[in-house]
């Protein structure tokens, strides 16, 4: 058993002259929520193409749950692209029942799946229901229910959110972390960070076809971090406080700093404390995704 | 395999179970029967246009016999001057004058009648008068010649060709074999050109609507595009027999109902088509006729020509319709824009359809040959020729010709199809497309 679900091994795709994906390598833990982020055009869909088996990579490996990707894996896989619909014609129910029966399932499973999902959505009755009745917002509910009928191990969501009403986002957040919950491992691509930062706790950042940068969420802002505080205060800072910090900002009860290293904090805090300030807030500024992001997009 | 076959179930199901499919199967037969029962009921219409013809015959050449018509009569006037009768037209009520002038040269070729009236003479009104004048001439000249009327309907002989083999274990033919051959080659060619347009459009349709709907990409993360492609080519092409086999009881059977409730049946509109090219051919000749070409009919060889029939069917169709598969592909959502990529794939079929009309009228020139052995050509030219018995040769590189090339074709499609559904907001034109061909899965 490996501990990674996904595994990319110097993964090289080119169309026609064009180089969609030129060398990214990254690993996904299993059961953790991973994010692929990457502005458009950066080669996040060419990659999660590979890792469905709906093309191939020219050089490099693709392992699934330490297994070389093969024909069989896009029944473990769950993934809803970012361009997605349905047969508009098609009665849900029957609808959902082929997607799950191409996954692998049997009638009996898929059956029972899909009755499962239908009523955790309380939405029974539309089993009889054309696609074309449904508003866009139900056929969200019925693309994410397609997505993991067949109860993935590896659920790969493109773009997720992306025209979904704040209702649906809600729901299907909360389902995400649900299935998160019982160990299912989830990529998620993305380009829009706020996302990100509130659900992943891996990303692996691409652009232009090579990865920039990957780790733990947590690592990443740590390694971006520019030992900026705010602090919020009442009373007369100690004259000696330029000394020790650069003082980024100020506004009447409010500072920012900058220290020169790490441990340096906690010293300009007791110095503070020990200087009758008194501080109602001591906080760190990590930068935002979206701040590293940028700034690495740019260089 | 079993993905495959879900797609082909769900292929045929949607579309036999849609409203409109049920509807054109229905309709059409009905169609027919209304066509068959318009047309009998035009050729049955006489006209209800009554005429009057005053005749002067001024040598007596038509002895005063003239037989009336329906709607149509004849008086002699022989007596009253022309002058008078032109004169007083209204008072007389006849609605034409005709004069017929004294046979001046017994050895002339050529003679005169002329016709005074207000309104022209009626094609078949001229037609019918000049056959009678005809005939009344020429047994004037034979009695004024002093000949013998049973010696000159000697001299008339009528000259049939029989073809006949030159093997004796050859099939024997009649002198309607090319022309039941000619019929029934036409009627399959053109079924042929119909089916691949059909059914070829209705995969391409198919495939922009799983594109333009963005439900492809969720299926291919289920199944490989090259099944995806061919189980919706098979699952069309089961609906397209169907609707074949459908039509093929009921259109017969339409036409039989509405011809028995009708009261005329297809041989009254033969022989009156015969009647008027052919006068003299009396109705036991026509009767015969009937019966040789029913004989002919059944005697085809039905054992090779329908199994034929069917693998050419699904050859041409097979082929056409990949290529409308990967041209469906290649459209985006706009389907003006990928209107003439479609253009490549009709060119064929419309010169295979002329191809097949000269063929039938030749069936053994080298253009039928070859083209019945090219693939694009074949599924609508080989069927067309069926009927005339080709060698046997011919029959078999042809089928050869067009299984290799369907499979290439729909392989060939398949690698342009896969690329196709995955591009979206790009127009695309014929040297793209043939790039596709060969990019790396």
């Amino acid at each position: 058993m490996s501990s990674s679900i996904l595994s990319l091994d110097n993964i090289v795709k080119t169309y026609d002259k064009n180089v969609a994906v030129d060398g990214v390598s990254f690993e996904v833990p299993k059961g953790s929520i991973f994010g692929l982020l990457g502005p458009n055009g950066a080669g996040k869909t060419s990659l999660i193409r590979i890792i469905t088996t709906i093309t191939r990579a020219d050089t490099g490996t693709v392992f699934l749950d330490g297994e070389k990707l093969n024909s069989r894996h896009p029944e473990q896989i769950g993934y809803m692209p970012e361009e997605r619909g349905l047969y508009r014609k098609m009665k849900v129910g029957e609808h959902l029942l082929y997607l799950a029966r191409l996954k692998g399932l049997s009638k009996e499973q898929a059956r029972d799946q899909i009755r499962h999902w239908l009523e955790k959505f309380e939405i029974e009755d539309w089993w009889d229901k054309r696609v074309e009745e449904l508003s866009k917002g139900m056929q969200q509910k019925i693309q994410f229910i397609a997505t993991v009928v067949h109860q993935p191990k590896l659920l790969i969501l493109d773009e997720p959110f992306s025209g979904l009403d704040p209702v649906n986002t809600n729901l299907i957040k909360d389902e995400i972390h649900e299935l998160h919950n019982k160990g299912v491992s989830i990529v998620f691509s993305t380009h829009r960070m706020e996302q990100v930062e509130e659900v992943c706790e891996h990303i692996v950042l691409i652009n232009k076809g090579r990865n920039v940068l990957q780790g733990k969420v947590v690592d990443i802002k740590n390694q971006f971090k520019k030992n900026l505080f705010r602090i919020e205060y009442e009373g007369q800072l100690p004259p000696g406080l330029e000394e020790r910090a650069d003082i980024v900002e100020q506004s009447g009860r409010s500072l920012t700093i900058q220290v020169s290293e790490e441990g340096r904090s906690n010293e300009l805090l007791q110095y503070l404390l020990q200087n009758g300030v008194f501080v109602h807030a001591f906080n760190e500024i990590l930068p935002t995704l979206n701040e590293i992001f940028i700034r690495q997009v740019k260089e | 395999m079993d993905k495959l076959w879900l797609i082909i179930k769900r292929e045929y199901l949607t579309r036999v179970k849609r409203r409109s499919f049920i509807i054109a199967t229905l309709l059409t037969p009905l169609a027919f029967a209304v066509f068959f029962v318009v047309v009998g009921l035009i050729f049955q219409y006489e006209s209800d246009d009554t005429r009057r013809i005053a005749i002067i015959d001024e040598g007596n050449v038509l002895k005063k016999s003239m037989k009336d018509e329906k709607n149509l009569y004849f008086k002699f006037v022989n007596d009253v001057e022309l002058d008078v009768l032109r004169d007083n037209f209204d008072d007389f009520d006849y609605d034409g004058i005709l004069v017929i002038p004294r046979v001046k040269d017994l050895m002339s070729k050529s003679y005169t009648v002329y016709y005074y009236s207000e309104k022209q003479p009626t094609l078949d009104i001229e037609s019918l008068i000049r056959e009678r004048v005809r005939e009344g001439v020429k047994d004037y000249k034979i009695e004024a010649l002093q000949l013998d009327p049973v010696q000159l309907e000697a001299l008339d002989t009528k000259v049939s060709l029989e073809p006949e083999p030159i093997d004796e274990s050859g099939q024997d033919a009649s002198k309607l074999t090319g022309a039941i051959a000619a019929g029934i080659g036409g009627l399959m060619g053109i079924i042929m050109y119909i089916v691949v347009f059909i059914y070829g459009m209705m995969v391409m349709r198919s495939v922009m609507e799983e594109k333009t709907s963005r439900i492809v990409e969720v299926m291919i993360s289920s199944v490989r595009p090259f099944q995806l492609m061919l189980g919706k080519i098979v699952g069309v092409g089961a609906v397209g027999l169907t609707q074949v086999a459908i039509w093929a009881v009921l259109i017969p059977t339409v036409v039989l109902i509405s011809s028995l409730v009708f009261g005329f049946d297809s041989n009254t509109q033969m022989e009156m088509a015969q009647s008027q090219a052919a006068t003299d051919i009396n109705p036991e000749d026509a009767e015969a006729m009937i019966a040789l070409a029913i004989e002919e009919f059944n005697s085809l060889n039905w054992w090779a020509i329908l199994p034929l029939f069917i693998f050419f069917f699904l050859g041409g169709y097979f082929l056409y319709s990949s290529l409308f598969a990967a041209v469906g592909s290649a459209m985006g959502d706009d389907l003006g824009e990928g209107q003439s990529l479609t253009i490549p794939i009709t060119i064929p079929v419309v010169i295979a359809f002329y191809i097949m009309i000269v063929a039938i009228q030749a069936p053994n020139s080298s253009l039928a040959v070859w083209s019945s052995i090219f693939p694009l050509f074949s599924p609508i030219v080989m069927p067309a020729r069926l009927a005339f018995s080709p060698p046997l040769w011919e029959v078999v590189a042809s089928v050869v010709v067009l299984a290799g090339s369907s499979v290439f074709f729909v392989w060939l499609s398949g690698r342009i199809y896969r690329v196709g559904i995955l591009m979206y907001g790009k127009k695309v034109t014929l040297k793209e497309l043939g790039k596709w061909m060969f990019y790396r899965d």
